[in-house]
């Protein structure tokens, strides 16, 4: 098994997800057959070969820094949150 | 498809569907129904064609929409319970631009939650069943926009693909399944999977109402700044192929390929033959590698794109909690169904330090060859045809303990996604169970109307 149990809780950290204790076993099958799948491209030569992140055919565009109407208003975007004050969302206590 | 004129009314064509899409509830196609406001637009369409008023090209044609495509009318869901409630303030360009010629979506169409999956099985809201056997899988993700157009609910839906997710659905269910060129067609308002390979296209049930629905949907916006400027813009005739060649990919023809799925792209060969084509076996060895370049590069992307879903700004929130960490790790654990986390968390671990190289920076090289493979055989042939899938649908439950055997459903369909080529699937046959089987025709970017046109070829000579 390449991936561990601790492996399993920090993804599951860096993910932000709680995760059952009966959640992890599972987890960690089924990670890690899918990571050994991926070690097919060792056999892959990729020496000095760039990377394609993209395929889009364009690098930068650009627009002019201009004021557009968008068609939802401040209320709109508000409504979808659970809660709300003054105009701002309520979080929990940060520090 | 029947437009709406002075003798067929809008309103008969969109009750028509409703009442279809009521008869078939059983193939549970839809996540919710449009009816009050379908029926509205309908009555709107009708009272300017009796005023003689111009009604555009889809006048009152009713569609189905993948549940991942934001619009003001009803819930956008995903399919998750992340969404379950979420009332979209704006309606995504590709809707937009189909409600200005006149189409009327009737219904919301069912998908794998956030589109993660390839039998529609992963719905929090249920499974779609497969048009042609109710114990099978409709295919995925957009497993309800193929069986609506299958059943004949509706003559065109929207599905979006991003390794796979139109075509596969289309085999599954006998019809046509458009992947257009990565940009074809604006990505603004709908719900983010993999931000490099997420392409919108449709179904339909033939090559020419297939190519007007694109052509309304494809073109620059300014909302996405990936969007190429229009070059959809032909009549179906005159995108003829020059070479007359296709070349039929010997590696995806081989083992582990249900033998009827080869025999119906081996038929659909000979009609190519017939029509006037050359076709020759090719060798394509990179293509295999797609599959496992695809689930580096793509769960990072959803890693990326997911973790928009916080419990803050929109969407479900847990309501058990310690603290602000306790609240986005609850509310992802509550609204994300188990694949979506499979993908948040392998993406975060191919991300994170001491693998980046070795697995994203790796596959994303490996994307290059692969790329290069294609364009090499792009350059003597008009188009590359092989299977959609290597099997027919299969029966519902049958794949869901192995997320791996789920994924390697996408083998054949990912290298469109990955090279930003366009894709479609065609109704190629069926099996001696009645299941229905597609073939694959990929071309060389922005040949999305050539593809369009062999396919129609091929109709002609059928």
């Amino acid at each position: 098994m390449s991936i561990t149990k601790e492996d399993v809780l920090h993804l599951a950290k860096l993910s932000r997800i709680s995760v059952k204790e009966s959640e992890i076993e599972p987890l960690m099958k089924d990670l890690d057959s899918i990571v050994n799948y991926f070690s097919q491209l060792n056999e892959l030569d990729t020496d000095g070969v760039e990377p394609t992140y993209q395929c889009f055919e364009m690098q930068n565009v650009w627009r002019e820094d201009e004021i557009s109407e968008f068609e939802a208003n401040r209320d709109d975007l508000l409504a979808l949150t659970v809660e709300s004050e003054d105009n701002q969302i309520k979080v929990p206590k940060v520090l | 498809m029947k437009i709406a004129d002075k003798t067929t009314k809008a309103v008969d064509l969109v009750r028509d569907a409703l009442e279809k899409a009521k008869k078939f509830e059983e193939y549970h196609c839809f996540i919710s129904m449009n009816e009050a406001r379908a029926l509205e637009r309908a009555r709107e369409i009708d009272a300017k064609i009796e005023k003689g008023e111009k009604v555009g090209r889809l006048a009152g044609v009713p569609f189905a929409l993948k549940d991942n495509y934001l619009s003001r009318d009803g819930f956008t869901t995903a399919a998750a319970r992340m969404l379950e409630e979420f009332a979209s303030p704006i309606t995504a360009t590709a809707v937009q631009r189909l409600e200005a010629e006149g189409a009327i979506m009737i219904g919301r169409a069912n998908l794998d939650a956030y589109a993660h999956g390839g039998s529609t099985e992963n719905s929090y809201f249920g499974p779609t069943h497969n048009s042609a056997d109710m114990e099978r899988v409709a295919g995925g993700s957009s497993g309800g926009s193929a069986v609506a157009v299958a059943l004949g609910i509706v003559p065109f839906a929207l599905g979006s693909d991003t390794g796979g997710s139109i075509r596969q659905p289309a085999s599954f269910n006998g019809v046509y399944g458009v992947k257009p060129t990565y940009g074809a067609v604006s990505r603004y308002g709908v719900v983010a999977m993999a931000s490099s390979t997420d392409t919108m296209g449709c179904f339909a049930t033939s090559a020419d109402d297939a190519d007007l629905v694109m052509k309304i949907m494809a073109g620059k916006d300014e909302k996405d700044s990936t969007t190429l400027d229009d070059f959809w813009t032909k009549d179906l005739a005159e995108a003829a192929p020059s070479k007359k060649k296709i070349g039929l990919i010997s590696d995806f023809m081989g083992d582990g390929v249900d033998e009827e799925v080869k025999k119906a792209v081996k038929d659909y060969a000979k009609k190519l033959e017939k029509a006037g084509f050359a076709v020759e076996e090719v060798k394509l060895p990179i293509a295999k590698y797609a599959l496992a370049i695809y689930y580096i590069v793509q769960p990072a992307e959803v890693a990326s794109n997911l973790s928009r879903y916080d419990g803050i700004r929109y969407g479900h929130r847990a309501k058990d909690f310690d603290d602000l960490t306790g609240l986005y790790s609850n509310t992802r654990d509550e609204g994300f169904m188990t694949e979506n986390k499979r993908r948040i968390m392998i993406g975060n671990f191919v991300l994170s330090s001491g693998f980046y190289d070795a697995y994203y920076l790796k596959a994303q090289k490996a994307r290059t060859l692969l790329i290069n493979g294609y364009n090499d055989l792009l350059e003597k042939y008009d188009a590359l045809l092989c299977p959609v899938a290597p099997n027919p649908a299969f029966k519902l439950g049958e794949n869901t303990s192995d997320p791996l055997k789920m994924y390697l459903e996408d083998v054949m369909t990912v290298p469109a996604n990955l090279t930003g080529m366009p894709a479609i699937s065609v109704p190629a046959g069926k099996t001696k169970g009645g299941l229905p089987v597609g073939a694959q025709l990929i071309g060389q970017r922005r040949s999305d109307q050539m593809l369009l046109n062999i396919a129609k070829t091929v109709e002609d000579v059928a």
